[in-house]
């Protein structure tokens, strides 16, 4: 109880922070955000469109990882968390996308130029959609199970082509990333931490919609009716 | 006959207007894919339509199963997009390339990767019920990368660009071809086996 | 070397049905088993899994050729007839088991493929594809599709089916010469269907 509270507290202070916090060519005050020429008040959608990508991401690759526990221990409990990861993952990527066209239009002109990382969150989009096709075209528990883990490790094996070699091909658009692999910050410090905010109270509030919507799977999966014998 | 309807209305809509060399490329692959979706699941698919399965299960190791239908769908394959290619050669004048090599090893290349990926998704779909329009929803996330960069390629084909800057693009291909032949072998034995 | 067919622990669910569990024995060459129980008992579902088609929920199937294990070329050691089992139609008799025996690598037997076609009455229709065979002719190709690479073990799930008496008395026969130096297995209804079996394994019982 006290935690979903909390988690309703946290989101809102992120939500406020991320419009009301004044924004200044010369951040000097340790509130204030960075300007970023042309995009002023709209670069505000980069608390919501960062965590998102971010998330969806993380959740296909738990969704492949269950699929995997599901291969080695054929327990079904894998393949309910395989299922239920990759909702979130979807529902995440279909935000991600969609504050990702937004901001194109502002900053480009256009929602869709294909730029690799779009192409790429595009892609994912497919990715699931196809996942549930298959999942809803399989009848039997245990060959859905199997069919829709192997394809999270299919999917997940061309995952690399896209993130780090279409961007050789196609030229991108996207603004160089402040946070380099290498760890090194650029970014404004006030920025950065509602960034991780927001990207905690996105993680914590998948976190509680999995652990939700596992326990009625869960349920689902004992209320079924065994044929008799069994 | 699905190669020559598609390349015909294509022929239609251009109607003797100047084309990119980009336009043309694509069209090019899209009728190579949508010819592959035609015809590469059809080897698993009959299998488990005829009943076979089961008896081909008692014959061979799944490794075996899955390089016979491999091998299969990779000769289908390269048979099929040459026709496209000679098709569209003969058909659309503005399809010129200047950079031959460029061309035959990514037709070669990317009928081989075509066949990994479809191989192993037929494998995925035969199992399923409705196996008719699943095989393209499946296959298509998993070949974009290839069709990205073979469609790049034959734009530099096109346009004349030296084989030798065309190195990254075949190096992604091979790794490709690379992951997804390993990733259908590891993974075949939970598809075939029930 | 003696041949031993393992299987350890069984178990299989299906649909969140337990079809059977806690199924296991141990048996070498010169030994039979029975598998009985009633319709949708499990019997099919046990021979596939022993037949390695299957994957058990819990437990093992293994082949041993005395202590070496053969279970990754199952494919050569086990012979298999039933009646869900089809042939390829469009081949003939003498075209499928050619196949039976080049899928596999082994070299070609042609004696071999004239005698087991003449053993069950189909050395007339030599050339003739399957697609024309009559239930029973299908049937009896399925034996010697199962013999053509000479297993050691033999699988028969439901083996009268479709017979007449004479294909009967050829799959008695068969029986009663395998079961010599050889593992067999039969899954059945009717018990007087085989000759009395070292073992029996009853699934009516086994949940």
């Amino acid at each position: 109880m006290i935690a979903r509270i909390i988690l309703g507290l946290w989101f809102a202070a992120v939500i406020i922070l991320a419009f009301a916090l004044p924004m200044s060519a010369h951040p000097s005050r340790w509130y204030e955000l960075p300007v970023i020429p042309g995009l002023e008040e709209k670069a505000r959608i980069v608390f919501f469109h960062v965590p998102a990508a971010w998330l969806s991401t993380v959740c296909f690759v738990a969704s492949m990882v269950y699929g995997i526990r599901y291969l080695r221990s054929r327990s079904l409990e894998s393949d309910t968390k395989s299922a239920v990861a990759a909702g979130l993952g979807f529902l995440f990527c279909l935000l991600a996308t969609v504050t990702g066209a937004v901001w194109a239009k502002f900053s480009w002109g256009t929602f869709w130029n294909w730029d690799p990382r779009q192409t790429s969150i595009f892609a994912l989009l497919l990715i699931y959609g196809a996942y549930f096709a298959l999942r809803s075209a399989v009848e039997a528990e245990e060959k859905r199970a199997t069919l829709a883990a192997v394809y999270t490790i299919v999917s997940a094996a061309i995952m690399p082509f896209f993130m780090f070699v279409v961007p050789r091909i196609l030229a991108s658009l996207h603004p160089q990333p402040v946070l380099s692999v290498q760890g090194k910050t650029e970014i404004n410090t006030m920025m950065l931490a509602l960034l991780l905010a927001s990207f905690a109270g996105f993680t914590a509030l998948s976190l509680w919609i999995w652990n939700i919507q596992v326990r009625i799977q869960r349920l689902e999966l004992k209320q079924t009716p065994v044929f008799p014998g069994g | 006959m699905f190669v020559l309807g598609t390349t015909t209305i294509i022929l239609f809509s251009i109607g003797g207007e100047g084309i990119g060399a980009d336009v043309l490329s694509g069209m090019l692959w899209v009728v190579i894919f949508f010819s592959s979706m035609s015809g590469l699941s059809r080897t698993f698919v009959s299998e488990e339509e005829r009943g076979t399965s089961l008896t081909l299960q008692l014959m061979a190791t799944p490794a075996a199963v899955l390089g016979g239908k491999l091998l299969f769908n990779i000769v289908l394959a390269s048979g099929l997009n040459a026709f496209v290619v000679i098709l569209y050669f003969l058909l659309i004048a503005e399809f010129v390339l200047k950079t031959y090599s460029i061309f035959v090893l990514t037709i070669v290349m990317g009928s081989i990767g075509l066949a990994a990926a479809a191989t192993i998704i037929a494998a995925i779909i035969s199992k399923a019920n409705t196996k008719g329009t699943l095989f393209p929803v499946l296959s298509l996330p998993i070949l974009l990368p290839l069709l990205i960069a073979v469609i790049k390629l034959t734009s530099m084909a096109v346009e004349g660009v030296a084989f030798e800057e065309a190195m990254d693009e075949f190096q992604f291909l091979v790794a490709y071809i690379v992951v997804m032949v390993t990733v259908s072998y590891l993974l075949f034995d939970y598809i075939w086996k029930d | 070397m003696t041949i031993t067919l393992e299987a350890l622990d069984l178990k299989k669910v299906f649909e969140r049905r337990t079809i059977f569990r806690n199924i296991s024995f141990l048996m070498s060459e010169g030994q039979s088993l029975v598998v009985t129980g009633r319709n949708g008992s499990g019997k099919s579902t046990l021979l596939k899994i022993l037949a390695h088609v299957l994957t058990p929920t819990e437990g093992s199937v293994k082949i041993f050729s005395g202590l070496h294990n053969l279970s990754h070329s199952s494919h050569l050691h086990i012979g298999f007839v039933a009646p869900y089992l089809t042939l390829y139609e469009e081949f003939s008799g003498k075209e499928n088991l050619q196949f039976a025996l080049a899928v596999r690598g082994l070299a070609q037997d042609a004696a071999l493929i004239d005698r087991l076609l003449d053993r069950f009455s189909l050395g007339g229709f030599k050339h003739a594809p399957a697609r024309v065979f009559s239930s029973g002719m299908k049937q009896r190709l399925k034996f010697a599709f199962a013999l053509v690479h000479r297993p050691p073990v033999l699988l028969l799930d439901e083996p009268m089916a479709n017979l007449d008496t004479d294909g009967i008395n050829q799959v008695r026969e068969l029986m009663t010469e395998h079961r010599k130096d050889g593992v067999l297995v039969v899954a059945t209804n009717d018990i007087s269907d085989a000759v009395i079996p070292d073992f029996v394994v009853d699934l009516n019982v086994s949940r």
